[in-house]
């Protein structure tokens, strides 16, 4: 576990041990109802091993990757970035694929841009 | 003056009005942009992940192109502006990153950075000039209140965006403003409309929506534009009555290439 | 020849411990010029001393090495030790074998081993030493503070107290800085006025205080003792002698439009006037960016009422030069500008305000007369949230300060329980990321607004403020709580960082007072001379040194007026004689030692040497000043010539030590 937490700093680029803990990030994140672990949990949780259970969060695909967190952190510590690479982190891993090209048709419509699909097959699926 | 453009897939297909408009308009006033040969989609989402190289290249090689014409890249849709002016910063700031997109990508000439990104608008403010597009307004937007939606992509991170203010923009309001229109500025202007989950989850996409769309209309807006076709589509199809432009429609209107929609 | 006498302390067990002394004053009895070699127990008990000082005169010395504690300690003891004795204080040298030996070594025979090495390097440099002799320089006896808020003024009034002239500039039309716009002030709840406006009275009424308000410092020449100091008054269109300070002008002046920056621009004034009523000098100014006459020359409505005749609008800026013996800095602080932070909708609604605005919000002779009300609609708010650490302890880059702004916890506690007091039927929440109340009654302080007051301190910080339908939506973090919270708030209160005034750095230059990275002035010793600049007869008072509240001004204002008292009753100077000297034959003339010098001591001249023949060459040589030269020697390693040498320590001096270490 301890290696995934460095591989984790080194993708993301983030140093969590900058964190003052003042929940700039959790007040900001406007989808803070839709996920269980709060983006100064994601910090927090990166310090203190716990991948795993990030990792097994739903919360990972409702982060809406506004960069607003990344933004407004007093001490440059992108919580965003480190929710994206826990992400990633999941769907490298064999069929984790959150989502399969196969329902991709079914999520399609007339008016639907191009961007959302690419970006949903980019941000969900290896 | 001709720079090179970078349009993208989807003003290519499901937001033809964003590039149209905007091409004429800044045919109009003087400015072509020339598409770039052979581009390929930028990827849509910026690569947080600092091993990824692979996604990063179609813009590295969109970048390479604009540098060897000589041209700053001028983009439009907000993810690729997003996307490419970000890539093109780890290209000049991220030895790792440069040095094994150039290994993969073996260009006659490796790739720095050298290239300029520049966002449409900011053509249009520091190129052509907001007192110089005044001038060439034939029919003003007067009277009418028009809310800026910025949302994300164009503004954050503002250490590598470098757009504008990311808390208090105002390069959409001077543009409106520029085209006889009454800016309202509201503060959820610059909050995200939830436009990637729409997908998968619409309820959630709905809430944020409304957020942004009845702060506008509670400071008076009557319409919203925006440069990012998804949130055009998040807003319209998951936002109520408000009307929602390109700001190029807004523009080409202004300019009178087009004509305003009843 | 030189007759060297070797002096080893034990320091105790301190020394004796880790290095055999007796074998270190054995080996250095071997070296050359050395003629005596011993060991003590306690070389600067007195009986150490008078070894010293009888070995001196029975072994007719000539130099000596003392092996002991950190030259820090006890150099001059023993310079004073070798001068009664009768030879020079400066041909002592020190090698310091407890800090650098005994107490970093664990093996005796290591730290033996390098004691002695030590001890060789000193005999090398002593051998090489010559007498020194301080020279002195006189000392003007009067004082310059700059800036005259609560610290320029505390400062002013105890040089004055004990009998010294002191002057004060204020770029403001009055003194009384900041302090005159705070309302009540922590932990007492005094009002500030009440305690601030009688010492602004003290210091104009004082004989020994001369106030040059609406005036600045505009260069700064000289040395400690003999400081040259224009200042600049500029002109306030009112003559200053005869305006009575009745203020009917600034009843009848008919520019009604001007943004009162004494209330923080949340009101307007005329385009003459007096910042507020205890201005001290209580004299008119005229804004000349506002003046219908200054501007266009139609108007003179306030030279007509002015019954005194004491509007001059041809009044031009007047240049004083004044001599000091010493300068205070006394600039103070400012709220730093929140057009970076707008996610808290400052610029955005009226109704969010800066802590100190709230100050003027909440203050009698504020614009509101003292009642809390919405600047939007002038509705009493009913929910406030205040927010702490906005753009204090940043570290992102350009955003923001990365220091603790120190007061905002206190101010903040205050003006919570203040309202809660005054206004029961309000709900007040103050977002925290820590709460910081280290001083003397300041805990109880902030714990009574939570505990008899009801304010609700929720740890965690302010995401979002979207002002709509007249009311400020904010989006916040209770951390604690685990939830984000969404408060409906009328009002919001910013507790933004502080920052030294923009003043600061210009003037840092003219005395060349070193500045941290934030444009804090740098103390000379951050534990043991705080009110010190590094520059002599630089002074440091208040919050241009660093965040600090108003007993800790005054504290520091006070320390700082003892320290200039100290210089001022000298008649004389006593310098270091260990300064920089410049070869004016080996001068190349280059000016690479004048732009490394930072207490500006060295300076060129144009002088005449002797050509061949009988011609006279005009070259351009370095010049040190002794009196200003710290004797750092940044000169005498950029000289590229080897012209520039420190006395005391010169090139060949310390080539020697490294020669005798190496060997």
């Amino acid at each position: 576990m301890r290696d995934s937490i460095e591989t984790i700093r080194r993708i993301s680029g983030v140093n969590p041990l900058k964190c003052m803990k003042c929940g700039k990030c959790t007040a900001t994140c406007p989808a803070y109802d839709e996920m269980e672990y709060h983006p100064h949990q994601f910090v927090d949780m990166v310090v203190n091993d716990r991948l795993e259970e990030l990792m097994s969060s739903k919360g990972i695909y409702l982060c809406l990757s506004c960069f607003a967190c990344i933004e407004r952190c007093p001490r440059g510590v992108k919580p965003g970035a480190l929710v994206e690479t826990v992400r990633l982190s999941v769907i490298r891993q064999q069929d984790q694929n959150h989502l399969k090209p196969q329902d991709i048709p079914a999520l399609l419509e007339e008016a639907l841009p191009q961007q959302a699909v690419t970006s949903a097959l980019r941000k969900y699926r290896r | 003056m001709t720079y090179s453009y970078f349009p993208g897939c989807t003003l290519k297909t499901r937001a033809k009005d964003l590039d149209r408009w905007g091409r004429e308009a800044m045919e109009a006033l003087g400015i072509t942009l020339e598409e770039l040969p052979e581009w390929q989609c930028c990827g849509a989402v910026y690569p947080i992940a600092r091993d990824e190289i692979a996604l990063r290249l179609s813009s590295v090689r969109a970048l390479a192109a604009a540098r060897d014409l000589g041209r700053p890249l001028v983009t439009l849709c907000s993810a690729c502006h997003h996307v490419i002016k970000r890539v093109n910063g780890d290209m000049q700031h991220d030895e790792t990153i440069c040095d094994r997109a150039n290994n993969y990508l073996k260009l006659d000439n490796p790739y720095h950075g050298e290239a300029q990104v520049l966002h449409y608008l900011e053509v249009l403010r520091d190129s052509v000039g907001f007192d110089k597009l005044k001038e060439k307004v034939v029919k003003p937007l007067t009277g009418r209140k028009i809310g800026a939606y910025y949302g994300c992509l164009l503004l954050r991170p503002s250490s590598e965006l470098a757009f504008d203010d990311p808390e208090n923009p105002t390069i959409i309001e001077d543009f409106l403003r520029a085209i006889g229109a009454e800016p309202v500025i509201y503060a959820q202007r610059n909050e995200c409309c939830g436009g990637y989950v729409t997908l998968e989850n619409r309820d959630f996409a709905k809430k944020r929506v409304a957020a942004v769309l009845d702060n506008a209309a509670a400071l008076g807006a009557e319409a919203l534009v925006t440069a990012c076709p998804l949130c055009m589509y998040n807003l319209r199809e998951n936002g109520g009555t408000m009307p929602i432009y390109y700001f190029t429609e807004l523009l080409a209107e202004a300019l009178g290439i087009k004509e305003a929609e009843a | 020849m030189q007759r060297i006498g070797v002096f080893v302390c034990w320091c105790g067990s301190n020394i004796a411990a880790t290095v055999d002394v007796e074998a270190v004053a054995e080996a250095l009895s071997h070296e050359a010029g050395v003629v005596f070699s011993t060991n003590y127990q306690y070389m600067c008990s007195q009986a150490g001393q008078e070894l010293i000082q009888d070995t001196i005169r029975e072994q007719k010395l000539t130099g000596v090495v003392i092996c002991s504690c950190s030259p820090r300690m006890h150099e001059n003891t023993f310079r004073k030790t070798c001068e009664r004795a009768g030879i020079n204080p400066y041909m002592v040298e020190i090698a310091n074998i407890r800090e650098q030996c005994s107490w970093i070594h664990k093996d005796k025979a290591v730290g033996t081993e390098k004691a002695i090495i030590l001890g060789r390097a000193a005999i090398a440099k002593v051998l090489l030493n010559a007498p020194l002799t301080a020279g002195t320089s006189p000392v003007v006896k009067r004082a310059l503070v700059i800036g005259g808020g609560i610290a320029g003024i505390q400062t002013a009034l105890d040089i004055a107290d004990a009998g010294f002239p002191v002057d004060i500039v204020e770029k403001e039309p009055t003194i009384g800085g900041k302090m005159t716009q705070i309302d009540k002030t922590f932990p007492t709840l005094d009002c500030a006025a009440c305690i601030l406006t009688p010492k602004m009275v003290d210091a104009a009424q004082n004989e020994n205080i001369k106030i040059y308000a609406y005036s600045q410092v505009e260069a700064v020449k000289g040395f400690v003792g003999n400081f040259t100091v224009t200042i600049r008054r500029k002109a306030r269109y009112v003559d200053e002698t005869k305006c009575t300070g009745c203020g009917l002008c600034t009843e009848k002046c008919p520019q009604k439009k001007v943004p009162n920056a004494f209330n923080l621009g949340l009101d307007t004034r005329r385009a003459i006037y007096i910042p507020f009523a205890q201005a001290v000098p209580k004299i008119a100014t005229i804004d000349a960016d506002y003046c219908t006459m200054l501007k266009t020359g139609k108007c003179g409505v306030c030279s007509k009422v002015c019954t005194a005749g004491a509007i001059d609008y041809k009044q031009q800026d007047t240049l004083v030069e004044e001599q000091y013996g010493a300068i205070v800095v006394a600039t103070g602080y400012n709220p730093i500008k929140l057009d970076q932070f707008d996610e808290f909708a400052y610029s955005q609604s009226p109704d969010v305000v800066t802590s100190l605005e709230l100050e003027r919000l909440m203050n009698a002779a504020g614009p509101t007369g003292g009642t809390l009300l919405r600047p939007s609609d002038k509705t009493h708010p009913h929910t406030l949230v205040f927010v702490q650490c906005v753009g204090s302890r940043c570290d992102g880059g350009e955003k923001g300060k990365p220091y603790c702004s120190k007061i905002c916890c206190m101010y903040t506690a205050k003006h919570a329980m203040l309202i809660r007091e005054k206004y029961p039927d309000t709900e007040v929440y103050v977002f925290y990321i820590d709460v910081r109340t280290p001083g003397k009654n300041f805990d109880e302080f902030y714990r009574r607004a939570v505990e008899e007051y009801g304010v609700h301190y929720i740890k965690g910080m302010v995401g979002k403020v979207t002002p709509q339908n007249g009311k400020l939506y904010v989006q916040a973090a209770d951390l604690l709580g685990g939830q984000q919270l969404k408060i409906e708030a009328d009002m919001v209160v910013l507790a933004a960082a502080i920052e030294p005034d923009k003043s600061a750095r210009p003037l840092a230059t003219m005395l060349t007072a070193s500045m941290d990275t934030n444009d804090f002035f740098t103390e000379a010793h951050p534990k043991l001379r705080p009110v010190e600049s590094p520059t002599a007869g630089i002074f440091l008072s208040g919050a241009c040194q660093g965040p600090k509240d108003i007993p800790e001004t005054v504290a520091q204002a006070g320390a700082a007026a003892s320290k200039v008292i100290g210089l001022l009753v000298k008649d004389h100077l006593t310098c270091n004689p260990c300064v920089a000297e410049s070869n004016e034959l080996m001068c190349n003339g280059c000016s690479a030692c004048e732009k490394v010098c930072p207490y500006g001591a060295i300076s060129y001249i144009d002088k005449d040497f002797r050509g061949p023949g009988r011609t006279t060459l005009k070259r351009r040589v370095a010049q040190v000043n002794p009196a200003v030269c710290q004797g750092c020697g940044a000169c005498t390693v950029a000289c590229p010539s080897g012209a520039m040498d420190l006395k005391g320590f010169s090139n060949a001096q310390i080539m020697a030590e490294v020669d005798a270490i190496c060997k």
